[in-house]
């Protein structure tokens, strides 16, 4: 609620699941309309990371704040829950409803908007995301990318103040990747704050403010994009970008 | 398939009652071109009506109280589980027959022990041990139908700020239909056939009418025959309707 604070600030976080574990004494501060892009390897704990801050997964210790709401009972989780939008690497669209219907579910049920408000608000977004022409349709007659693009309008109906992105491209056709890359960075031009788990390092470059590097549940390299490319302090890495960049 | 194996039992039938003389069969007590084998149809025919409104408001009951044990049995936290896993591990476990002798001359002693005084008669005892003997089964129904929609569906509802009631009305439920209502139509089926124990508690339902007419017409094997075909025929529509729906629950699927 208090602008003035960090957006979202997690301290000595940690994360079992079961005897593994998946996130070892975690600390981040993320500000006010900070861009953060997370990368690492699989199973470095990045989804996890980012799950913990809108609770999709609990954690076992520390704290995690989000806009200055401390995240501990059910009332606390649900307050952070409609501060934080996220998109998923598989979409999770609702099958079974029109697009038009996906955007204003949330609004309608949890915010006891209007019908005719919340498809106002749903036809604004589609035109952000720039498929207005689909509304009527269902899910999966509409391409990968238009698919994921609805994803980020759906969140962006309940105007978060902050977005989570899980691998948004990785499910995608490489054709379609960057008319969903070039959505997020809109986004950003407009000053959300964000974290993006994602390999994308052109769209990395393009729109983040800090980088963050994982492997093993840690965070071992956090800086600025130029200093992150160009010269990554640690030798894991320097291995993981120069694998990645290979291709 | 079903249909054949039903003409060539009525057949065999036929061909039995045509060719014994010798008084084997009688088909006389249930011969409608006679006054008193119409009569004696009439009679029979007039426990359909008692079955099938049994069947129909037990398995109503058993779907909503399924529902009410399978949505627990889902929970995330192990305490609330266990009562539903208890519930249905328990109710599997009791054979009709007993529970319906205890739920209709035991439950009222119950009820009234607690200061409850209602009389259950043989419809409603009938009804609610069906119902409820039913439901173990109806919630392992909901329990799949709805463990088969993926997590992601969950979890995005959660993002867009739906609570759990909601996300199960609005989303989850919507989509896991598909995989219950046919299941759950066939388990129609064995409520209409189980509704036969209830003749043993006073029901007027098909066999009490039947076991009936055997008491005052001593022909049992033409009286009991033309009972199973009424279940037979009872049961056939009922498969042809879980089918037709089976069809269109598919078609809906692939579009
Ligand atoms: N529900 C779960 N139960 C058990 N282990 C899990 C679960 N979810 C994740 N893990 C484990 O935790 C570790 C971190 O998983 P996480 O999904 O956060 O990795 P990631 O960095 O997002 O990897 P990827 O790039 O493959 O998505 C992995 O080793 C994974 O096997
Ligand atoms: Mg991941």
């Amino acid at each position: 609620m208090s602008e003035k604070g960090p957006a979202i600030k997690i301290s000595a976080l940690n994360k079992w699941y079961g005897d593994y574990h998946a996130l070892k004494d975690i600390d981040l501060q993320v500000d006010h309309g900070e861009r953060i892009v997370v990368c690492g390897p699989s199973g470095s704990g990045k989804s996890t990371l980012i799950r913990c801050v809108n609770s999709l997964e609990q954690h076992n210790s520390g704290q995690i704040v989000v806009d200055g709401i401390l995240m501990k009972d059910e009332a606390s989780i649900n307050e952070i829950r409609s501060e934080v939008g996220m998109v998923f690497q598989q979409f999770n669209l609702f099958p079974h409803l029109t697009i038009l219907q996906n955007l204003t579910l949330g609004p309608m049920k949890a915010r006891n908007m209007s019908k005719a408000d919340a498809e106002e608000r749903a036809m604004r977004y589609l035109e952000r995301v720039r498929i207005p022409d689909q509304a009527q349709k269902k899910p999966s007659e509409l391409s990968g990318g238009q698919q994921q693009r609805v994803a980020i309008a759906r969140s962006l109906c309940m105007e978060p103040k902050i977005m989570l992105f899980d691998e948004p491209t990785s499910a995608l056709d490489p054709e379609m990747i960057s008319e969903v890359l070039d959505v997020i960075v809109d986004l950003a031009e407009e000053g959300m704050t964000m974290i993006c788990v994602t390999h994308e390092m052109g769209f990395a470059r393009r729109a983040a403010d800090r980088m963050i590097f994982m492997d093993h549940g840690e965070i071992i390299e956090t800086g600025p994009p130029d200093a992150f490319f160009n010269a990554p302090k640690s030798q894991r890495c320097q291995l993981f970008l120069s694998q990645i960049l290979q291709h | 398939m079903r249909p054949r194996i039903f003409l060539s039992f009525g057949a065999l039938v036929l061909l039995a009652g045509c060719s014994s003389g010798s008084g084997t069969w009688g088909w006389y007590v249930i011969d409608p071109s006679t006054p008193k084998g119409m009569s004696n149809i009439s009679f029979l025919l007039s426990g359909f009506g008692a079955t099938i409104l049994l069947s129909l408001i037990a398995a109503g009951l058993s779907m909503m109280l399924g529902l009410l044990v399978a949505l627990p049995g889902m929970s995330g936290n192990r305490w609330i589980r266990l009562p539903s896993r208890i519930y249905i591990e328990f109710i599997r476990a009791i054979p009709l027959l007993p529970m319906l002798f205890w739920v209709f001359y035991g439950l009222p002693v119950v009820l009234k022990s607690i200061g409850i005084n209602v009389s259950i008669d043989a419809f409603w005892g009938a009804v609610l041990t069906l119902a409820i003997s039913d439901s173990a089964f109806t919630a392992e129904i909901y329990r799949s139908g709805i463990q088969s929609i993926s997590k992601g569906q969950t979890e995005a509802a959660k993002t867009v700020g739906l609570n759990y009631r909601q996300t199960m009305r609005y989303v989850i439920l919507p989509q896991a239909i598909k995989r219950i209502l046919p299941p759950l139509a066939n388990q129609f089926i064995y409520i209409v056939k189980m509704s036969a124990f209830a003749s043993v508690i006073g029901m007027q339902e098909l066999t009490r009418r039947a076991n009936e007419l055997v008491v005052t017409e001593y022909r049992p094997l033409e009286i009991y025959t033309l009972l199973i075909f009424e279940y037979l025929v009872l049961v056939l529509i009922i498969s042809f309707f879980v089918r037709w729906l089976e069809r269109k629950m598919g078609a809906d699927e692939s579009k």
